[in-house]
């Protein structure tokens, strides 16, 4: 069984400049920051490598940094901008009986990160959720729709530190 | 000369009595062949995850309650052991008697419903008012311990809201005996019975490697030939201690992965949690369960990943904590709605019929699925 340094040390070698760095000082949980645009290769070298073969996702979770600047808009209240948004990835292996956590931010104006859909076809709705929720835009996906929320919902994503509700949706008035 | 097929697109849901809740099935058919489903969920959105970030750690207690409200001992008891990782805290040893006691119980009820509504959706009537009679019996031991029959608020970060009843170790004990026999006779009504085999045996295969693919769990994944049990795989609170097996689909009917085996597994299951409360029931230990819970939560800076064997499978909970006394973002990994994504997957080249059939085997709660 691999630590996590091991691992990192490893993805270091082979990826170079997409492992961004070892967040080890937290406690409970230590976990590896990726590239966003490089986190689908990383993810099917972590699944086909012999010595790891993390072949299970546990769970793929979105995440509104709110790292940006609080500024005021157009209705009195405040938005922020800049910033990141992050996705976090479980790990594990059921061979090895080992666990990894990911992780890649993308910038909140536009985030783009790969989709490992390819790689666990159990991303695929949660990689949706992500979307819905925190709009993340995962390429490659095969079908990044919304998932919980109407598909016609117009007003943003309610997982974002600073979504509002809307009025109305569709003529309706929402706070009834 | 051949006879022309044309596709068509059928609706099935939201409002139908087998889909086990509010969901919406799009199917695409060749004659009565599935080529396609799509689920549509979402009817039961209350966003959770929204409302956590406003609340404080024990407050969010309730809400786990209501994801999948024939579980809720289990969401509870996977909450409280996350943030108690988060916070680093041991609990008396009686708590965690009591939380695997309660777990075990709500594992049964949980199945006990699952099995019956199994029946009743591909036509057997019988064995479903069976089933809720048991079920029934387990909801006053519920009952007697918290005053509430579905969603308890029983099981707090750092201990119980309180002790067991004087009385409670006697008529759990009781039931134990009570309940025993009652598995032969569900055996001898459903299990067996040569039209219920013929409906579910061979329907619905998930190869093994599928199933881990997808991020299958629980009975799910062990009725696909998998021994992968968190409580023995992974353990948490004190599953250790005990003695129990975990059961994995035999393919004795039909093949290894289909809905018998699905559906066998959960029976099986249920006799494993009687061997735990047992065990557990003698040599419960004394102590304060309340000792432990802290006045004020406030976790450090950090993030952890936590899960537990809920009765549907693999609980998680993401918790991130950024030093206030409110969560900073919980993200719930339900095994229902990482179930529910299998469902093209088990049902391309079935009959329509047999989606009923294989709905009824994964067993989802749609509470938990649209959280």
């Amino acid at each position: 069984m691999k630590t996590i340094e091991e691992i990192f040390n490893l993805l270091k070698e082979k990826f170079g400049d997409a492992i961004i760095e070892l967040v080890s000082n937290r406690p409970v949980e230590s976990f590896i920051v990726i590239a966003p645009l490089e986190i689908d290769k990383v993810c099917l070298f972590l699944r086909d490598n012999e010595e790891l073969s993390f072949d299970n996702l546990m769970i793929l979770s979105g995440v509104d940094d709110a790292n940006g600047k609080n500024v005021p808009d157009e209705d009195g209240g405040t938005k922020i901008e800049g910033g990141t948004v992050s996705v976090y990835y479980h790990l594990e292996s059921t061979k090895f009986r080992n666990k990894i956590a990911l992780k890649v931010s993308a910038l909140r104006e536009n985030p783009e990160v790969n989709s490992v859909e390819s790689v666990w076809r159990h991303a695929d709705w949660h990689e949706r959720e992500a979307y819905d929720m925190i709009g993340i835009k995962f390429l490659n996906h095969p079908d990044l729709r919304r998932i919980l929320m109407p598909y016609d919902w117009e007003a943003g994503y309610p997982l974002r530190k600073d979504y509002k509700n809307p009025e109305f949706y569709q003529g309706m008035k929402v706070p009834y | 000369m051949a006879l022309k097929t044309e596709q068509m697109v059928l609706n099935m849901g939201p409002q139908h009595p087998s889909t086990h809740g509010v969901l919406r099935l799009e199917l695409e058919l060749e004659g009565e062949i599935i080529t396609k489903v799509t689920p549509h969920i979402g009817y039961l959105h209350r966003c959770f995850e929204k409302h956590t970030e406003a609340m404080t750690y024990p407050q969010v207690i309730p809400y786990t309650d209501r994801m999948d409200y024939l579980a809720s001992m289990y969401n509870e008891f996977g909450y409280a052991v996350a943030v108690e990782r988060l916070l680093g805290i041991q609990v008396p040893e009686r708590v965690d008697f009591i939380r695997v006691i309660m777990g075990e119980f709500q594992r049964i009820a949980s199945h006990l419903v699952a099995i019956g509504t199994y029946g009743l959706d591909i036509g057997a009537f019988t064995p479903f008012l069976y089933c809720f009679r048991d079920r029934e019996r387990i909801l006053s031991l519920f009952e007697m311990t918290c005053g509430a029959r579905l969603l308890y608020n029983y099981i707090w970060v750092g201990g119980l809201s309180h002790d067991l009843h004087p009385d409670f170790v006697r008529s759990a004990k009781e039931f134990v005996t009570y309940f025993r026999p009652k598995i032969k006779e569900l055996n001898d009504l459903l299990t067996n019975n040569k039209i219920f085999i013929d409906r579910t045996a061979n329907i619905g295969i998930l190869p093994k490697e599928t199933a881990i693919n997808y991020g299958i769990s629980g009975p799910n994944l062990r009725a696909s030939g998998f021994k992968w049990d968190l409580r023995k795989d992974d353990p948490y609170s004190i599953y250790n201690k005990f003695d129990f097996d975990i059961p994995v689909g035999q393919g004795s009917m039909g093949t290894v992965g289909d809905c018998w085996d699905r559906y066998y597994v959960r029976i099986l299951e249920m006799e494993e949690s009687l061997k735990i409360i047992e065990q557990a029931l003698e040599i419960l230990p004394e102590g304060d369960v309340t000792s432990a819970i802290p006045k004020r939560i406030k976790p450090p800076v950090g993030q952890v990943y936590s899960r537990v064997e809920n009765p549907r499978g693999e609980l998680g909970y993401f918790i991130i904590s950024n030093g206030q006394v409110n969560p900073f973002r919980i993200k719930v990994r339900g095994p229902s709605f990482v179930h529910l994504g299998v469902m093209n997957e088990l049902c391309k080249g079935h009959m329509v019929a047999d989606i009923i059939a294989i709905l009824g085997s994964i067993d989802i709660v749609l509470g938990e699925v649209d959280r």
